[in-house]
């Protein structure tokens, strides 16, 4: 069988340099750090992303430019190689075709190939604060920070970004409006762009329409949004400030949908579930916490002992089955489970409220009842 | 025959009597049965006096009869001697504490670790010397002013600067500059102090406390002479969660390494359900078992706000813990320090 990491729901992070990998249901941390070398904060993770599409490895970016390779299937580091380029920590990593991504804050983006020496490399402007890739056409990357506003890039064309925003008109004072980008998101079947601005904005870019503004904007409170996440329907976006509020936010109309409650402290990162209504937090206050989007209740609350930085939620969506014995039967799994939730999403949108809380009853649920009912049949029949 | 009906109805007119009286009978009377006579309340009473007077007798007697319980069972321990049970604890809020899972234990590793690499390492490496500033908010009045003066009587190397109406974020790069390790801002509201800032120099971390209770040396009865030069002990009691140790080493890096023995001075952050108490006091040795304190003062509690990281910028800053009131007040038995 694999090992015990293979089983694990969410990795993070830490700010003390260690990968840590925790498993929900059988409510396990384990850490995990390269050889034995003592904790220092020079190793602090600050970027991760996953090294191919079954999950079986991730990418970890290093506060002092080093990138190593965890292997979930083995459970541990097997590779370590020095991306030092640039200055700052990283702020994005990501992967094209076996090469790696990376963006520093000094706004360096490289492509490292393996066998070819020529790497790509793009000056995006200093003060990056996030780079992403979108999910669906790998070789574009959107990149912003503060006073640098959202570019998106296309590897293969690396001179030029294809899409820069503008920024928005002057306001009522005639003053300049100041650029924050903290987090930004492609959104699943079209090129539009979320972002959340350290001005407690969050804003709706299109680049196929002519205009090179903001579509769509919304605030939350009055603190910087420092992380978002886009739900599973890819119709609301779930952001999270540097005061711990987290907030799900509809991107038809731009209305605040709902508020989730618990965190503490600073939101470092957040991450939805593809599939399921789950939503993973951590940050500053040292909590994972994991919330369930419909009912807005907290399922998991996991203390890690250091400052979080990072996380990565799997996308596998049976939670309770321990390990897989090979990636392309989760594949094929993963795809016919898509097909069922696809109705299911179609019928929670015209079901009411109640039937919705109804449906998420798991087979447990189902057993117990079971269970019980044959309990009082029992004791009919003593009696 | 007749005289039983009579009987059951007149009874009957009594039951509703008592229930009209609300007298509080307690048993249910059934038809038939013999009537108690309806049972007496004082505060039925009309007469204030009397009723005053029946309260203090009902009182006086429940007093004794809790003081006869209380000799008997001493009693009973005595004549058991040796064997009597442990005596039981009294439930208290603090230990009925909901579990905390942050609570540090001074064996793990990597909480180790992570403070030994913290903002506060230099100082407890005995690379930095501290060296604190104190100010006010703008305009302050008198008591303020005192309890700043006071203040820097308690700790060592602190030097109190007048705000001069200049922002806290100019004042900081000034600070590091001058090699600074902490800057204490008293707030003060209609001439009370009320706030507290408390930011560990160059990088943070910031806590914001509410402060109450402050009593300067004059308000103390008792109290001793004026403190000496000397340098003070410290003491920080029960600062057990993982925030708490945050904030224990915070106020540990206001003093000097090494504290004089000689000058016999303590200063005790004492934490009790998420307040902290800031005492400063004189101790001495009577003889081998006695040892008798004197307060030097000045006095004060505080609470924790919130805890940002880095140095103090409340509008962009990241903040590590907040204290949310609708969202953790949940519980009394739940203590964050």
């Amino acid at each position: 069988m694999a090992s015990p990491a293979r089983g694990c729901h969410v990795w993070v992070g830490s700010e003390t340099g260690i990968l840590k990998g925790i498993n929900l249901q059988k409510k396990q941390a384990t850490n995990y750090k390269l050889g034995d070398t003592v904790l220092n904060r020079h190793e602090a993770v600050t970027a991760m992303c996953w090294g191919d599409p079954y999950e079986s490895e991730i990418f970890v970016g290093c506060f002092d430019g080093s990138v190593k390779l965890f292997s979930t299937e083995k459970g541990k580091f097997t590779e370590s190689r020095d991306c030092r380029e640039g200055e700052g920590p990283f702020c994005g990593l990501a992967v094209l075709d076996s090469s790696l991504i990376t963006c520093v804050q000094s706004g360096l983006l490289k492509v490292w190939r393996d066998t070819s020496s020529e790497n790509v490399e793009i000056q995006v402007g200093a003060g990056v604060c996030r780079m992403r890739q979108n999910p669906e056409q790998l070789h574009r990357v959107a990149t912003g920070g503060k006073e640098n506003c959202l570019k998106v890039w296309d590897l293969h064309q690396p001179q030029e970004p294809i899409f820069r925003a503008k920024n928005l008109r002057h306001d009522w004072l005639d003053l300049r409006v100041p650029v924050w980008d903290r987090d930004m998101q492609f959104l699943p079947g079209s090129e539009k762009i979320v972002t959340c601005t350290g001005h407690h904005q969050v804003r709706l870019y299109d680049p196929s329409s002519p205009q090179r503004r903001p579509v769509l904007e919304a605030t939350f409170g009055e603190y910087p949004l420092t992380a978002l996440s886009l739900t599973s329907d890819g119709n609301a976006v779930v952001v999270g400030s540097s005061h711990g509020d987290v907030a799900v936010i509809d991107l038809r109309q731009g209305r605040l949908v709902k508020c989730l409650k618990g965190l503490a402290g600073s939101v470092r990162a957040i991450q939805c579930h593809p599939v399921l209504p789950l939503v993973a937090s951590c940050g500053l206050d040292r909590f994972l916490r994991v919330h369930n989007l419909h009912h807005k209740r907290l399922e998991h609350k996991v203390y890690l002992k250091s400052r979080l930085n990072c996380l990565l939620l799997t996308s596998r969506e049976k939670w309770e089955d321990e390990g897989f014995d090979s990636s392309a039967d989760l594949q094929s799994d993963v795809k016919e489970e898509e097909e069922d939730d696809e109705i299911w999403n179609s019928m929670e949108v015209v079901a009411t409220k109640r039937k919705a809380e109804l449906q998420p009853c798991t087979e447990s649920d189902l057993q117990k009842d079971k269970r019980l009912k044959k309990q009082k049949k029992l004791k009919k029949a003593k009696s | 025959m007749a005289d039983n009906v009579g009987k059951a109805r007149r009874s009957e007119e009594g039951q509703c009597d008592a229930e009209k009286g609300g007298a509080g009978s307690g048993a249910s009377v059934e038809q038939g049965q013999v009537l108690f006579p309806p049972s007496f309340s004082v505060s039925e009473i009309k007469n204030k006096q009397r009723r005053h007077f029946m309260f203090l007798r009902w009182k006086q007697q429940q007093r004794k009869e809790k003081l006869a319980i209380k000799k008997k069972r001493k009693k009973e321990r005595e004549a058991l001697g040796d064997q009597a049970p442990p005596k039981p604890v009294p439930k208290t809020i603090e230990n009925q504490r909901v579990y905390d899972e942050t609570a540090v234990d001074p064996n793990d590793e990597e909480v180790a670790l992570d403070e030994a690499t913290d903002e506060f390492a230099p100082y407890f490496n005995r690379q930095t010397v501290p060296k604190i500033l104190i100010t006010t908010s703008d305009r302050p009045r008198g008591r303020t002013v005192r309890f700043c003066e006071q203040l820097s009587k308690c700790i060592p190397n602190s030097h109190v600067y007048y705000r001069r109406g200049l922002a806290l974020k100019r004042i900081i790069p000034q600070c590091i500059s001058r090699d600074f390790t902490d800057l204490i801002v008293v707030n003060e509201d209609r001439k009370i102090p009320n706030g507290l800032v408390l930011s560990h120099l160059p990088d943070g971390p910031t806590a914001h406390f509410r402060m109450s209770s402050v009593r300067l040396r004059k308000e103390i009865k008792r109290k001793g002479k004026t403190p000496t030069e000397h340098q003070p002990e410290v003491i920080l009691n029960n600062f057990t969660t993982r925030l708490g140790h945050s904030i224990g080493r915070m106020f540990a890096s206001l003093f000097p390494h090494d504290p004089q023995f000689v000058g016999r001075q303590v200063a005790t952050f004492h934490n009790q359900r998420d307040y902290i108490f800031f005492r400063f006091h004189r101790y001495i040795f009577k003889n081998e078992r006695k040892v008798a304190i004197q307060e030097l003062g000045p006095r004060f509690t505080l609470k924790l706000r919130s805890l940002q990281k880095g140095t103090f910028d409340s509008k962009f800053g990241e903040y590590e813990w907040i204290h949310k009131r609708h969202e953790m007040d949940t519980s009394r038995r739940k203590f964050h320090l």
